[in-house]
């Protein structure tokens, strides 16, 4: 898989989407490689369902273009049967049992491992004879994520489909797909808020919020990207001037600043001699931090009330 | 687990990789996991395991072997070690120096601390008395 040509499997230019009196995709544009396992990563609402939807022509935008495999979605058929798209909460028929629903998968995608579902199935210990309206909701999770692993779909979407799994169940997903993946490359496209579960397994990082996209990153490159700088107040604030803070604390005569820079073997050396502490930031920190920031919700004196603020006009 | 938020995870895999080649656990001439074992070991995005591995090849200390799979170079450790005692010269002695002049400690008595030190890796001098 080293330095294997990945041409692009997703293109999507100026696309909006209106519902009644709000915006879900604000001119987004995005261009996704085959063979990457990418995290869709954003707060509740943000439009993360909303995108992958259109890409899975479940849905259709207010203007703009989608490609997949270079088609219009929804008008080709092919294109359906090379996608995979597992909800958050997803429908099945009534009656159907998983081992009905597998085999209605396995007639629906080409790439369909039985032997591999049939192992998932154990690991997950679903009893998959029982009606799907009985299931759990870990259980019926553990449903979606089967099928989404098993189709070997060219791209497939998961969004957020660890609803109920517990840790372990979660754990049993993240290493099979790591695995598979591994020995089949494909395109997975991961939405989930369980953002440092999943940081070490994505190779792209996309952040959504408000329709609009405000990062759309190698993962590597935003890793160490950013750190928090912690110290006397004083000092810290000297440090920091004129850098682009994305974060800012304090407490007493202390100070946590988090800044959105990569700092030289030079500048953390200086940092030492100091006495100022530095420390890493996780991927999720980093999306809460990027977020906040581009809301304007991050003001370091009364957070708190603007959080307040942000609910009360939801 | 096992991997840090300060840095890419292609450079922690490369270094874990040189640290097994320094201390002996990866010999020379044997065969490195594949890029698919470390991403499974380590939890991560093969492609990223994949930069980890390249990288080295590309510094000339892992060669790969057509259809087998790759492999740590001849000579490999020696050109790690050189590397690595320049760094720890850089990263160690000069601060060192530089923190003793501010002390006013001569390098004479630099040396005899170094000397105090090393005997007392084997046993730790005063920490037990006190």
């Amino acid at each position: 898989m080293t330095g294997t040509a990945t041409p692009e499997v997703i293109s999507v230019r100026n696309v909006s989407k209106k519902y009644k009196d709000s915006l879900a995709l604000d001119n987004v544009d995005l261009t996704l490689e085959g063979g990457k396992i990418y995290g869709l990563l954003g707060r509740n609402g943000a439009g993360k369902t909303t995108l992958m939807s259109v890409l899975t022509a479940q849905g259709f935008q207010t203007s703009g273009e989608v490609r997949v495999f270079g088609h219009r979605p929804y008008e080709s058929d092919r294109v359906l049967g090379r996608i995979c798209f597992i909800r958050e909460s997803q429908k099945y028929p009534d009656d159907f049992t998983p081992a009905q629903a597998f085999k209605a998968a396995s007639m629906f995608f080409a790439g369909w491992d039985q032997a591999f579902a049939d192992r998932m199935v154990e690991e997950f210990q679903l009893p998959a004879k029982r009606r799907i309206k009985k299931l759990s909701r870990g259980q019926l999770s553990a449903v979606g994520v089967i099928i989404g692993l098993a189709s070997r779909a060219e791209i497939t979407f998961f969004d957020e489909p660890y609803l109920g799994l517990d840790a372990v169940a979660r754990q049993i997903f993240y290493d099979r797909l790591v695995q598979d993946f591994a020995e089949h490359p494909r395109t997975i496209v991961l939405s989930s808020h369980l953002i440092d579960e999943v940081a070490n397994l994505l190779e792209h990082v996309i952040l959504i919020d408000k329709g609009r996209i405000l990062v759309d990153e190698d993962a590597e490159s935003i890793r160490g990207s950013a750190v928090t700088v912690v110290g006397p107040a004083a000092l810290v604030g000297e440090f920091t001037a004129g850098r682009s803070v994305l974060h800012r604390e304090t407490f007493a005569s202390l100070a946590s600043v988090t800044i959105d820079a990569r700092l030289s073997a030079r500048e953390r050396a200086e940092a030492g001699e100091l006495g100022l502490e530095l420390a890493p930031v996780t991927l999720q920190q980093l999306i809460v931090r990027k977020t906040m920031a581009a809301t304007g919700t991050d003001l370091s004196v009364g957070e708190r009330d603007s959080d307040a603020e942000l609910e009360a006009t939801k | 687990m096992l991997i840090d938020d300060s840095r890419p995870i292609f450079v922690q895999i490369a270094e874990r990789i040189e640290n097994d080649i320094v201390d002996g656990a990866l010999a020379e001439e044997s065969q490195v996991p594949s890029t698919n074992e470390f991403a499974a070991f380590y939890r991560i995005n093969p492609a990223t395991a994949a930069k980890g591995v390249s990288r080295l090849v590309d510094e000339g200390l892992l060669y790969k072997k057509r259809g087998i799979g790759m492999f740590v170079a001849a000579g490999a450790r020696a050109k790690l070690l050189e590397r690595r005692r320049e760094e720890f010269f850089r990263q160690y002695v000069q601060p060192l120096t530089r923190e003793a002049r501010k002390l006013g400690i001569t390098s004479e008595q630099l040396t005899q601390m170094l000397g105090r030190s090393d005997s007392g890796t084997q046993l730790p001098e005063g920490s037990v008395a006190q």
